[in-house]
């Protein structure tokens, strides 16, 4: 007789060899790229209307529109949230299709560690200079 | 008084020489699989499969095809046919391009054994892998285990499935990761999680969100275009990932 918590007969072996740590890992990475996606279509398609096409669009970006615009806030935080968002987004998504196309462990786990260098480098960088953009210089 | 017929006779049909181009690979000979062509009389109404049994019979014994009940129902035919994978018994030659000659090659992702046969057992070993079974615990039941008409009909759709890998042999990610479970396998999971005399669910789910279970999924649809029974298999796919958040997130 068989318990609630061992039900029935299951005991046919793993064929394939695959990670038997309990993890939610890929469901969340599958949440956060939808969830990112429908974000960044409002961020992403904003700020390109408001730096392409508002008031004479392109032309009238210089240095000090840029200085005018991080002095506040909210511009500070849409930037900011743009950059993670669209950072993590990409860099998870360019992990799917290393997971797809590259088929050695070793290549996979190599071009994961450029991607992911690579990604950590630019939030960091672009961080940095969002909170520490100084308008007086130049 | 006699009866005249006055309506014409329907035409006897009529053969017509087609073209196949078939992939052919005889691992004692061959080093690569290679090309080659047969042209059989046929009907409008013969399938690809009378052609295939035509080309073994008259032209050339050497094919190997594997087929079982040639109706559609054990699963054991299925091949690409014009690039897309379909049960060569279930497809007939007047619904394809006669013009030009039909292409007929093994299923893709899944180990070329010779000519169009494949090696099933990843296939299978996926398909084991999810407890493709009832599980029930406390005790056995006297009588059959009883079943409103709509709780049936929730998995309805799944239980329609012949295992004949056309769904999984036409993901893309299938083929470039043979590691993922593949749709087929995930049809039979979405068969017994949403049944509701089946009590193993959880474990189902637990073994479908691995990294190579259902967060695969792409959403392509390539499995629901070459399921020769016309299942929704990406449905079922998305129906599994619903199951996974909303119970556990
Ligand atoms: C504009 C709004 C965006 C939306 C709605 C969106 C949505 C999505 C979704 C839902 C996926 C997952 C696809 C799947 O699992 O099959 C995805 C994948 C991906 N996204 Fe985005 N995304 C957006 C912007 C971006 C941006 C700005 C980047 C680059 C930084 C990007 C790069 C990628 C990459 C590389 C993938 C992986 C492609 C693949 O799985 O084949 N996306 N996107
Ligand atoms: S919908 Fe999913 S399972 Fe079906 S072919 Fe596409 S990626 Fe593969
Ligand atoms: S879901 Fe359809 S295509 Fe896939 S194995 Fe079952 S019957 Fe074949
Ligand atoms: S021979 Fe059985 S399904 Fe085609």
């Amino acid at each position: 007789m068989s318990t609630a918590s061992q039900p029935g007969p299951v005991s046919i072996p793993a064929p394939r060899s695959r990670t038997r740590q309990r993890s939610n890992y890929e469901l969340y990475s599958w949440l956060f790229m939808r969830v990112s996606g429908i974000v960044l279509v409002f961020l992403v398609l904003g700020h390109l209307f408001i730096m392409n096409i508002l008031d004479g669009g392109v032309q009238r970006i210089n240095f000090a529109f840029v200085a005018g615009r991080w002095s506040s806030p909210f511009w500070q935080v849409w930037d900011l949230m743009m950059l993670w968002l669209a950072m993590l987004h990409g860099t998870n998504g360019m992990r799917t299709i290393i997971n797809d196309y590259a088929e050695r462990d070793q290549t996979r786990f190599w071009l994961k560690m450029i991607l992911f260098v690579a990604a950590g480098f630019i939030i960091l960088l672009g961080t940095l200079v969002i909170f520490t953009f100084d308008p007086n210089i130049g | 008084m006699t009866a005249t017929v006055d309506a014409p006779a329907t035409p006897a049909p009529v053969t017509t020489d087609v073209t196949f181009r078939v992939r052919r690979y005889l691992p004692e000979v061959d080093e690569e699989p290679h090309w080659e062509e047969y042209t059989v009389p046929l009907y409008p109404t013969d399938r690809v499969l009378t052609a295939l049994e035509k080309i073994k019979g008259e032209i050339d014994g050497t094919l190997t095809f594997r087929r079982s009940c040639g109706h559609g129902i054990c699963g054991s035919d299925a091949m690409r046919i014009n690039g897309r994978n379909r049960l060569a018994c279930k497809t007939l030659v007047k619904d394809l391009d006669i013009t030009k000659a039909i292409t007929v090659e093994a299923i893709k992702g899944l180990p070329l054994e010779k000519d169009l046969i494949v090696d099933m057992e990843p296939f299978f070993a996926a398909y084991r892998a999810v407890l493709p079974f009832l599980i029930t615990d406390g005790h056995e039941p006297t009588r059959e285990r009883l079943q409103s008409a709509e709780d049936r009909a929730r998995f309805d759709d799944t239980t329609k499935c012949i295992l004949c890998a056309c769904c999984t042999t036409s993901c893309p990610v299938y083929w470039t990761d043979g590691q993922y479970f593949g749709p087929a396998a995930i049809v039979a999971a979405n068969r017994f999680i949403f049944d509701s005399r089946d009590t193993g669910a959880e474990q189902r789910l637990e073994i479908l969100n691995d990294r190579e279970g259902v967060w695969r999924c792409r959403t392509t649809f390539n499995c629901t275009d070459a399921c020769p029974r016309g299942i929704e298999v990406t449905k079922a796919i998305q129906e599994v990932k619903r199951a996974l958040i909303f119970r556990r997130v």
